[in-house]
């Protein structure tokens, strides 16, 4: 019907299947941040890393490139092993904090600040999708900056060095997937809650780095003054980086953790307790997440 | 099949001690039904339990047949919903944003542009809809949330508070487009509002709320059919009491007060003119008539009265 006869009419038309509903949050969420030219030339910076590992890996390789520079036997510098995958793991983890402290707050709160929230859930569209379709938006990006490069990275290694290699190292793999899914699921669920909670873009930005941060700072105080290491209970990179040697090496570890994501010698905690922290963490952002979006809120 | 609207069935809704809606039980099949009630009476919470932002306590509701208890995602494809409060996301465009709710309903995206577009128009926003929902004025906004309320072709229809904070001719012309909507006769709406003209405008049907609890219910279209017999004369003669006789063996049944008042209600068929005949006969003079209404003023008044009169 043509808009100049303004009048009301009923729908009659073909509906969309329930299931992928929540995927309209994610499609509109791309579009608005591919409006955003910041974000898309971070977003694009943020594989250099992974494009001078992967540079590394060929020259590892190959040997006449050496001998083209006259560096014979520079390859023996830098070693394609567990550091090497924790390190350039680590790298895009750090990166990926920046980003989702960017766009993670941007998401949620600006529901919540307009209200909008009651518009979204009058709607055959529940809860739980829409927090599904606000953090698929986070985990697509972050994936796409953290273990999906790991994992090509992994792989062109393995591709080079040989199925041997591969079925050897396959440790490392599972490693950056599961210690990639764990990393990118907590800075997801905290964006996503520290924005619910403010209801305010810059000052949930501003908490996701108070949380590493400060909290860290915090934890490091306690330890110093009490003489004990159970502070690191608050630094979330410390509690990352145990479960990402376990992850990667098992119980044989011959590292401490990737850059940024470091568990000091000799100040380590029992494994079980990171997991614990890490899902108290993440128990608390869904409780705040389950206490914020709703339909309205209710005063007592 | 069940014809109701809206059932409610017992219907409780308590935020911690505290009882909101306290087992009401109702049966709504009008088009177009109003819930009155002063502030606090439990009116947005009715509506937001219906959509299931809140749990019943105890009992429950039955929307076009479907429980809200059992069938929630059924019965929310089935409504469109007005809020009360500003709701939107201010830095999307009006279109932008009535689209992504109608894609949300379930149309296809684009069914939902279309629609969109079409909502815009129809509520008179149709060249500002590329605009930003937060440089839009109050009036425009509250547009534009009816917008996204009738963009997916919803079966029934929550406004709350759709005048609140309007400019008359804003007002006017809101009032317009719900009767037109009304009138067009494919979808019931509920209008919530503590505005007594707004939902005498607009419903046939009023359910009244105070306390949490119905405080009266009534179908208005019949009321106002009631209050066509129903007339109050002041008259000056000396034999009242025959034209009263008089009038009762015309079938009219009278009541008279002071100072010559007389209130009468007229069988069906009964001409007024009648009336005037009968007083000359009587040599009666009527001084004034009036087709006495109870307004929905006077209704809601009575259902405010507390036990003890007071209000």
């Amino acid at each position: 019907m043509a808009v100049y006869k303004k009048t009301y009419r009923p729908y009659e038309g073909e509906l969309t299947s329930s299931w992928r509903r929540w995927l309209v949050i994610p499609r509109y969420a791309f579009e608005d941040l591919h409006r955003s030219k910041f974000l898309t030339i971070f977003f694009c910076a943020s594989f250099l890393q992974p494009l001078i590992s992967a540079i590394i890996i060929y020259v590892q390789h190959n040997a006449s490139v050496f001998n083209l520079v006259g560096a014979q036997g520079a390859n023996r510098l830098i070693s394609i092993n567990v550091v090497f995958f924790m390190t350039s793991l680590g790298w895009q983890s750090m990166l990926a904090l920046f980003l989702a402290s960017f766009i993670g707050p941007g998401q949620v709160s600006p529901d919540l600040a307009n209200n909008a929230l009651a518009l979204y859930l009058a709607r055959p569209f529940s809860r739980t999708e829409y927090v599904l379709g606000k953090m698929s938006v986070l985990l697509i990006l972050l994936s796409a900056m953290t273990w999906v490069p790991g994992l090509l990275l992994f792989a062109y290694q393995g591709y080079l060095e040989g199925w041997d290699w591969m079925t050897a190292n396959i440790r490392f793999a599972s490693g950056i997937f599961f210690g990639g899914w764990i990393w990118i699921l907590i800075l997801s669920l905290l964006a996503l809650s520290l924005s619910a909670w403010v209801k305010w873009k810059p000052a949930a930005g501003g908490l996701m780095f108070g949380v590493f941060f400060v909290a860290a700072g915090f934890g490091a105080t306690i330890n110093a003054v009490q003489r004990t290491n159970w502070g690191h209970l608050f630094n979330i990179s410390y509690l990352i980086g145990s479960v990402w040697v376990w992850l990667f090496e098992g119980a044989n570890k011959t590292t401490n953790g990737a850059v940024f994501f470091r568990a000091p010698q000799g100040e380590e905690l029992p494994l079980w307790c990171s997991w614990a922290a890490l899902a108290v963490l993440s128990l608390i952002c869904l409780y705040m997440l389950a206490r914020k979006i709703r339909g309205t809120e209710v005063v007592r | 099949m069940d014809s109701s609207v809206i059932e409610l069935d017992g219907l409780e809704v308590r935020f911690g001690n505290r009882a909101i809606l306290k087992k009401l039980k109702a049966s709504l099949t009008g088009r177009s039904i109003g819930l009155l009630g002063p502030n606090g009476a439990g009116k947005s919470t009715l509506l937001n339990t219906l959509l299931g932002f809140h749990k019943p306590s105890s009992g429950t509701a039955r929307i076009l047949g479907r429980d809200i208890r059992t069938h929630a995602r059924e019965v929310r494809s089935l409504i469109g919903y007005m809020p009360e409060n500003d709701s939107f996301i201010a830095s999307m465009s009006g279109v932008r944003f009535v689209r992504l709710m109608a894609e949300l309903a379930g149309l296809p995206r684009e069914h939902a542009l279309e629609r969109a577009h079409e909502a815009f128009f129809y509520v008179g926003l149709g060249e500002v809809r590329y605009r930003a929902l937060g440089t839009y004025s109050l009036g425009m906004k509250q547009s534009a949330k009816l917008a996204q309320a009738i963009a997916h072709g919803p079966k029934l229809l929550f406004l709350d508070e759709p005048t609140n904070g309007l400019d008359p001719p804003a007002r006017t012309r809101m009032i317009q487009l719900i009767q037109e909507i009304r009138d067009r006769g494919d979808l019931h709406l509920i209008l919530s509002s503590h505005l007594l003209r707004d939902v005498e405008e607009c419903c046939d049907q009023v359910l009244i709320l105070k306390d949490g609890n119905i405080a009266a219910f009534c179908n208005l279209e019949e009321e106002r059919r009631a209050n066509r017999r129903f007339l109050e004369i002041e008259t000056r003669g000396s034999n009242n009491g025959d034209f009263l006789d008089a009038m009762e063996k015309l079938g009219c049944e009278t009541a008279q007060g002071a100072q010559g008042r007389i209130k009468l209600i007229m069988p069906d068929g009964l001409e007024v003119r009648r009336l005037y005949e009968v007083a000359a006969a009587q040599n009666v003079q009527i001084r004034r008539l009036n087709h006495k209404r109870d307004s929905l003023e006077d209704i809601f008044l009575k259902a405010m009265e507390a036990p003890d009169g007071r209000l």
